[in-house]
């Protein structure tokens, strides 16, 4: 503790809530008061019917601004709901909100000791003793803001980094769209027709061209490479390779739609890529109107839902009964079974999709989990669950549902960007309910398949997200963020590295030159992890200081006056 | 439900209901109508003190009918806005023009008897519809015995009750006789993938079932459950793993079949027919429990707002939109998200409702990259 805190004169206000009889029926809030008048420091006491409606939040401004209150304590509710409300009178009244502090009395004293007043009424002292204690040790702290460059890098230029490019591009901001194939379109290049409606894919992806072309603000970087980004949210800086040399520009936020991969099933199956193939390469023979078979056989879940490789791969049965369908169109006399393990037609478009397949007479055969079908010389055999046969199908084509996998250069990126991805390598969401096209860290955002495998239209609306969580920050012009962030004590940091490899928001980096922890503040959450892991307990916590939290501590064991 | 209600940019309007929408995209004018809570939102606190007095009770909707509420009440507990609303229907002042205990009872004078409906016009750049879902009436399909056996539930039903604030407190208990459930079916596609009622798979109750015999084992070790299914639609991220933990962990058992029907023992048990595909034959399972995997449609007014915002719902009853703008409704400036579009689960309501921010935002910054004939302002 410095010189200068020590000679602060310290004036602590405690406000004890009634919140009507929610807390007073349960707790002596009068007691609650009278004995917070005993505590150290505190200069004012008093008490609120509701200290969150007008009356109290009256009470604990004019606290502040007659009583000179340098600290204020309100003993109420949750942190989770009330906080910003109290820091925000705290600070209209001219005090730093970082100087408030919160006990929830309500939640862990009314609420769960209805039966027992006296043990509410003295944890709710307990609480509030606490809560002075660490008062005392607060220290003003002031938001941390940064300026945002206001362009945009998409990384992708296959549905959803198209559909993503061009969204940020209608808003207004420069976007770079880069791509690493000769041409946009990705895997939507190779696809023939899109259910549910037999749209041809040369159509919806001439559309997209077009639609890209029409923005001055929106460049297009074929045959390009990211070779590096630094930098954080508002303000990265990156390095393109391309066929006329490396390209540096700068982006306020990216985009990762860099799509996903079919697997390649060499040895499964007796795949040769003629008489057994994928679907994909069924889509480019039927492109070209080079499909002669006539007896054809899907296999689902070739090299998914097996051990290896656990997941479903969500689109492959949507597909399948679309090929199978337009194969039934092309040739009515073929014979085409799709061998399953369940069909995953979810939703109202794709299970109609199924049902018309087998009107349209394509046979469906579930195989059981531990028993894929075998091919062998023209000729599939395979156990019937349902009907508990085993069946001998002719197949001059043997068609191959294969999962979409991890791109092989996905980890290249990822660890370019400092972002993680999940177990199976694709890109791993910040939340995956309630954030499924964020990163972890700020600025970066994902849509389509390097997410997880999606339908055309799956994919669109995850590009439209993606684009509008990173117009947030373009639109603003600037990032604030909460000042509860890591300190890095330079004196006793000796550069082993641990905060860096641990931080799961690539918040810290090493300097070049004194190899010691930096942290780069906008990005750090305050998770805490970086000082609960630090050897050298070089690193602390902006408002959750151990000085802080060990008055807090010390005061929970002290005994209640 | 939170940040929604703290921002200093969202108004929240509830109890409301859109009933015309004039303009075009860019200068939209909405008609609200704002029906009457009878309680003032600005004074309101949720205190609970005319909950704890109020001597008439009804039908508590939040929890389905497993428990009643009172004629004031607090829709649940994290509601927002934090707030107390008068059921008209239930409550005893507007039936006889006298009792008024909670105006007497609220410090915060908040009760307010003579609020009215009232009407508001908003003038506002783009609409976001976002009008989720309702269960299908489990009752319809007959077959199940829902709303004869006691112990038959929906999936929302056996939601609430495991729910620790819910109305058993979070004890899996029978209705008929308060015993503590061992052993639970539940049953897929109800009213799902089914030509008699809804044709499209739910999308999300494959999931939400595992979700709820795990919860079950959570609570109690001894407990025991049957998963009947049609397929087993786990298409998301993790999901096949999460269905495979349901097995190894909790012991979750997985029963490919589509029950027939389910009846009633003399001990109120449910019995589930179905047929064993493994066995080739017709059995039946004794449980404590049946559990309802409802099919899940458009929220009952999907209809008339529809009508209202003249937009054009598809052939199921959602909102239509166009495979490849999935949330782009029939009329420019009107968006759509979430399951009021299509059966669709979180993550991807979630998406769905960025996109549609961004459109709407799109239109409302001026788009100034917009050519003539898309601009509208």
């Amino acid at each position: 503790m410095s010189a200068q805190e020590k000679k602060e004169d310290l004036r602590i206000g405690v406000f004890v809530c009634h919140c009507g009889s929610n807390i007073a029926g349960f707790v002596d809030v009068a007691a609650v008061a009278e004995y917070a008048r005993s505590l150290p420091d505190v200069a004012f006491v008093d008490e609120n019917m509701y200290s969150c409606a007008d009356s109290g939040l009256k009470a604990i401004a004019s606290g502040v601004e007659k009583e000179k209150l340098n600290r204020v304590v309100v003993a109420a509710c949750t942190p989770v709901t009330h906080e910003p409300l109290f820091r925000g009178t705290c600070q209209g009244a001219g005090l730093n909100p970082y100087l408030f502090e919160f006990a929830n009395i309500r939640d862990q004293c009314s609420w769960v000791h209805q039966k027992d007043k006296g043990s509410g009424t003295s944890k709710a002292k307990d609480l509030v003793r606490m809560a002075v204690a660490r008062a005392r040790m607060l220290r003003p702290l002031e938001k941390i803001g940064v300026d945002v460059t206001r362009s945009a890098l998409v990384i992708g230029g296959g549905v959803s980094g198209m559909t993503a490019a061009v969204a940020l591009a209608r808003m207004g901001f420069d976007v770079k769209l880069v791509e690493k194939e000769e041409r946009l379109g990705g895997m939507l290049r190779s696809l023939h027709k899109l259910y549910p409606d037999s749209r041809n894919s040369r159509d919806v992806l001439a559309a997209m061209e077009q639609e890209v072309q029409r923005y001055p603000n929106l460049e297009v970087l074929t045959r390009a490479e990211i070779a590096t980004v630094d930098g954080f949210i508002g303000n990265y800086k990156i390095s393109v390779s391309t066929p006329e040399g490396e390209k540096e520009f700068d982006a306020g936020a990216i985009i990762v739609a860099t799509g996903a991969s079919p697997l390649e099933p060499s040895g499964l199956f007796g795949y040769d890529g003629k008489r057994v193939i994928t679907q994909l390469e069924l889509e480019s023979r039927m492109k070209k109107g080079e499909v002669k078979a006539s007896n054809i056989v899907m296999i689902q879940c070739a090299g998914a839902r097996i051990p290896e490789r656990r997941y479903c791969s969500r689109i492959c049965c949507t597909e399948a009964v679309k090929n199978a369908r337009l194969l039934r169109q092309i040739n009515p006399e073929s014979a085409i079974y799709i061998l399953h393990r369940g069909i995953q037609t979810y939703d109202t478009e794709f299970e109609d999709f199924y049902k018309n397949a087998r009107g349209d007479l394509v046979y469906f055969i579930r195989y059981p989990d531990d028993l894929p079908p075998a091919v062998d010389e023209g000729k599939v055999t395979v156990r019937d669950a349902t009907m508990g046969e085993d069946l001998e199908l002719e197949a001059d084509l043997v068609v191959l549902s294969t999962p979409l996998v991890p791109r092989s250069d996905s980890e290249v990126l990822a660890r370019q960007l400092r972002v993680s991805q999940d177990a199976n390598g694709f890109m791993l969401e910040a939340h995956v309910k309630l954030r499924p096209v964020d990163f972890a860290t700020d600025g970066i955002f994902m849509a389509g398949c390097c997410h997880w495998p999606a339908h055309v239209g799956e994919s669109v609306s995850q590009a439209l997200a993606a684009a509008s969580h990173a117009s947030i920050p373009l639109t603003a012009g600037r990032v604030t963020v909460e000042p509860v962030v890591s300190v890095v004590d330079s004196n006793l940091c000796t550069g082993c590295g641990t905060c860096t490899d641990n931080c799961p928001y690539g918040a810290i980096n090493k300097d070049e030159v004194s190899h010691k922890a930096i942290v780069t503040d906008v990005i750090c959450k305050g998770c805490g992890i970086c000082a609960t892991n630090c050897p050298e307990g070089a690193i602390t916590i902006n408002h959750y200081r151990p000085d802080q939290i060990m008055a807090q501590v010390r005061a929970a064991f002290e005994e209640t006056a | 439900m939170m940040d929604a209600g703290r921002h200093p940019n969202i108004e929240l309007l509830t109890l409301s209901e859109v009933m015309d929408l004039e303009g075009e995209a860019g200068r939209f004018t909405a008609t609200v109508v704002k029906h009457p809570r009878y309680v003032d939102e600005s004074r309101c606190t949720a205190c609970g003190d005319c909950l704890a007095k109020c001597p008439y009770k009804a039908e508590d909707d939040f929890n389905l009918g497993l428990e009643k509420r009172k004629a004031i009440y607090v829709y649940f507990p994290q509601g927002v806005p934090s707030c107390a609303t008068i059921d008209r229907e239930a409550c005893q002042y507007f039936k006889t023009g006298k009792c008024k205990v909670c105006e007497k009872v609220c410090n915060r004078e908040a009760v307010n008897f003579e609020e009215r409906d009232r009407e508001i016009r908003l003038d506002v750049g783009a609409v976001i519809v976002a009008t989720g879902f309702e269960p299908y009436p489990a009752g319809k399909v007959t077959q199940f015995g829902f709303g004869k056996y006691p112990n038959v539930l929906t999936s929302m039903q056996f939601e609430r009750m495991s729910n620790a604030t819910g109305p058993t407190g979070g004890k899996l208990v029978r209705p008929s006789d308060g015993r503590h459930v061992k052993r639970i079916a539940f049953l897929q596609c109800v009213g799902s993938r089914d030509a008699r009622h809804k044709r499209f798979c739910s999308a999300v109750c494959c999931m939400h079932s595992t979700k709820e015999a795990m919860v079950a084992r959570e609570h109690d070790h001894e407990v025991e459950s049957f998963i009947f299914y049609t397929d087993m639609r786990a298409a998301g991220k993790g999901f096949q793993e999460y269905i495979e933990r349901a097995v190894s962990d909790y012991g979750v058992k997985y029963v490919r079949a589509r029950a027939g029907e389910v009846s009633q023992d003399e001990e109120k048990n449910p019995v589930i027919w179905f047929e064993n595909i493994d066995e080739k034959r017709v059995e039946a399972m004794v449980v404590d429990m049946c559990v309802l995997a409802t099919s899940l449609v458009p929220s009952a007014g999907t209809e008339g707002l529809a009508n209202a915002l003249g937009i054009e719902l598809d052939e199921y009853g959602f909102f239509a939109t166009d495979p490849f703008s999935p949330v782009e409704s029939s009329r420019p400036g009107v968006f759509v998200c979430g399951y009021a579009e299509a059966p669709l689960d979180i993550p991807e309501s979630v998406a769905q409702a960025s996109g549609a921010a961004g459109k709407a935002a799109e239109i409302i910054f001026g788009a100034p990259n917009l050519v003539k004939s898309e601009r509208s302002g």
